[in-house]
């Protein structure tokens, strides 16, 4: 081994692989949770923006649920749901339904001011040219809001793959998890957190950056 | 009296006042028109102390105020300036508008305070929106406001930075209308504006500002008359 | 699909205990937001009057807490700082992290607030004879609290929210004593499920409570 290593004496070249590997495993959960979550916000952020009294009375109400208890608590609840419900799902299972709906609810906001920041007037221009509903939206309000919220966007899903950590509490081995154990058996804390937080930090930074700078140059 | 003696500006390598000579005597209105980037706003910033000055002196009652020594928060209250830009305290209304300052930089008692401040609403018409925030009122009544504001002070000075040019046209009658109730009753002012009737109307003299220079001061029959410089003359044509 | 038997008698029974927790939630989170309020600030206003060391310091304070997850942070403040021989009480380590994380996001707030004050404002306070102190406390302050007082709402929120992650240190907040009784009695989902509902009812008065004293505090 290393002389430098040597110092942190119980942590090895595996260990590093260890947490390697869980650093997959979060950006697999992350990715998977935004992408359904944002597929699903959209749909939610449009039927909330129509405003139909079913949307408004049902969904609304159901979406600030998943906004006003905290992750944790939705995931234990949902994991040990589901099982009543008949259905088996493993730590991974239910931390990918949870996170999904929890960027859905976020995602829901997002969406419809994206669509509210497009304006009546635009929409209308677009409907006199004889544009159908459905072409208005995706050529019309898509891009134009879709760019609006962009920034927000990222936020929220920099958010996710950050509070992805939470399914730790299920026995899912991501990276935060990964970490612990480690902490557990070789003592080496410092170390450790170190390397876990530079992982997130060095995904998270550059992105929210890339997003600020895209916000700022979009205002001018 | 406010004296100025070869006043020099640079912002960077940009010299924007090149050795300004001018005295403006007690109960003296003066007028200073001339195109924009002519200097004469960053004048009335050196007389406040508001910007820095590289050479010369501003003399205000006796005091120097760039010296290093000159206390500019006094100096200040001798000089009341309203900008462009209105500039209301957009969080308090209108009456504590008026009455703050009074109270936290002349140490005023409260009651004393919105004495004053209601007195100088009166003065400038506003009396009747006294407890209004500066979001009900129009961009003329936020102008009279900011007039009552540094009147409130009791300067001896009213310095007015184009103060009707952000103003939609139907709005600057009023404010111009309150400045020359202030002209008759006797307050010494400067005033940088576009206006060029209240210029010719209501001014003692006016002086003509060009790339930084002083071109001409005279009285508002010599200046729009019988104009010295070809500057003045090409101005006047522009703006007429 | 229901064949399992919900009790709720336990929790009944506890519910004091859960509610006096939730007390313990509100403590921690309402402390670590002040604690956040007043470092946020000064971190706001050296990142936009100040360069140098000082600058890089607030600057990595903002983006370490912006850019990590807050369990990782909570983890930081739990084993990382063991590694020094520092060991909180889980209290501390819960008030530490929320703290740490609060003053980083709230600074952003404030420095955009301060951004979005006009110059203007500063020049006219300063030209009726104010010093810089008080056209800074009586002019431009108040002003951006009124910008930043949705954003301080929902990081309240965000805290109380955050502070059930206290229960993977050890602390017996509302979710911690949730987990305790939770495994005692092994009504997991009948405990979560009362615990997502004292959270949801928390949210919802901290929003009402926030928008009674907004109509109170402005009046323009």
């Amino acid at each position: 081994m290393e002389p430098s290593l040597s110092f942190f004496s119980d942590f090895n070249i595996n260990d590093f692989w260890f947490l390697g590997q869980a650093a997959v495993r979060t950006l697999w959960i992350s990715l998977l949770s935004i992408s359904l979550g944002t597929v699903l916000g959209i749909f939610f952020g449009w039927a909330l923006y129509e405003g139909k009294l079913a949307a408004t009375l049902t969904l609304a109400p159901l979406l600030d649920v998943f906004r006003s208890v905290p992750l944790i608590i939705q995931l234990v609840l949902f994991y040990n749901f589901a099982p009543i419900m008949g259905l088996n799902l493993d730590p991974f299972g239910s931390g990918v339904v949870i996170l999904t709906i929890y960027t859905s609810a976020l995602v829901a906001n997002v969406a419809r001011g994206g669509i509210e920041a497009v304006g009546k007037p635009l929409r209308n221009a677009a409907r006199s040219l004889g544009i159908s509903y459905w072409q208005d939206l995706r050529y019309i309000v898509f891009p134009i809001g879709g760019r609006a919220v962009f920034p927000a966007w990222v936020g929220v899903a920099l958010g996710v793959m950050k509070d992805s950590a939470l399914v730790s509490v299920l026995g899912y081995v991501e990276l935060l998890k990964a970490s612990q154990i480690l902490i557990t058996r070789t003592q080496e804390p410092f170390l450790i957190l170190i390397v876990a937080g530079a992982f997130y930090f060095a995904l998270s930074y550059p992105i929210s950056r890339y997003a600020a700078n895209l916000e700022k140059s979009w205002a001018q | 009296m406010i004296q100025i003696r070869d006043l020099h500006k640079y912002f960077g390598p940009l010299h924007v006042l090149k050795g300004i000579n001018l005295e403006v005597k007690k109960g003296e209105v003066l007028s200073v028109i001339g195109s924009s980037g002519s200097g004469k706003s960053t004048l009335l910033y050196c007389i406040n102390g508001l910007e820095t000055i590289q050479k010369g002196d501003i003399i205000v009652n006796d005091i120097h105020v760039h010296a290093k020594q000159t206390n500019l928060n006094q100096v200040r209250q001798k000089m009341g300036m309203v900008f462009q830009q209105w500039n209301s305290f957009p969080h308090l209304t209108a009456v504590e508008n008026v009455a703050l300052a009074p109270k936290i930089v002349k140490g005023k008692s409260k009651a004393e305070a919105r004495k004053i401040a209601l007195s100088q609403l009166e003065h400038v018409g506003l009396l009747d929106k006294v407890d209004a925030y500066p979001n009900a009122l129009s961009g003329g009544q936020q102008q009279r406001l900011a007039i009552a504001r540094a009147l409130a002070m009791e300067p001896d000075y009213m310095l007015f930075d184009e103060a009707t040019s952000a103003l939609d046209p139907e709005l600057v009658g009023e404010v111009l209308d309150t400045m020359r109730l202030l002209a008759e009753e006797g307050m010494t002012m400067i005033c940088v504006t576009h206006e060029m009737s209240f210029a010719r109307d209501v001014s003692d003299r006016v002086a003509f500002f060009h790339d930084g220079v002083m071109e001409e001061i005279g009285s508002p029959s010599q200046i729009f008359g019988a104009p010295q410089s070809e500057h003045t003359r090409k101005f006047l044509a522009k703006v007429r | 699909m229901f064949d399992y038997n919900f009790h709720w008698r336990p929790v009944l029974k506890t519910l004091p205990d859960l509610l006096d927790a939730a007390l313990l939630t509100l403590e921690v989170a309402i402390l670590a937001m002040l604690i956040g309020i007043v470092i946020g600030l000064c971190l706001a206003l050296i990142r936009l009057h100040m360069k140098g060391s000082l600058y890089w310091f607030a600057t990595s304070w903002v983006e370490l807490a912006r850019n990590t997850p807050a369990l990782f942070q909570l983890f930081f403040f739990g084993f990382g700082l063991g590694a020094f021989g520092l060991h909180l009480s889980p209290y501390l380590i819960v008030l530490t992290a929320l703290s740490f994380n609060c003053a980083g996001y709230l600074a952003e707030n404030f420095r955009g607030g301060f951004l979005a004050i006009p110059e203007t404002q500063m020049r006219s306070a300063r030209s009726l004879g104010m010093t810089a102190w008080q056209a800074y406390t009586r002019i431009v302050i108040p002003q951006v609290f009124r910008i930043v007082y949705h954003p301080i709402t929902n990081q309240i929120v965000w805290c109380v929210l955050m502070s059930s992650l206290g229960m993977l240190v050890g602390f017996r907040e509302l979710s911690g004593e949730t987990q305790f009784f939770a495994s005692r009695t092994f009504r997991i989902f009948e405990y979560f499920a009362a615990t997502a509902v004292i959270y949801y009812v928390i949210v919802k008065l901290i929003l009402v409570a926030s928008r009674i004293l907004a109509a109170r505090l402005f009046r323009y």
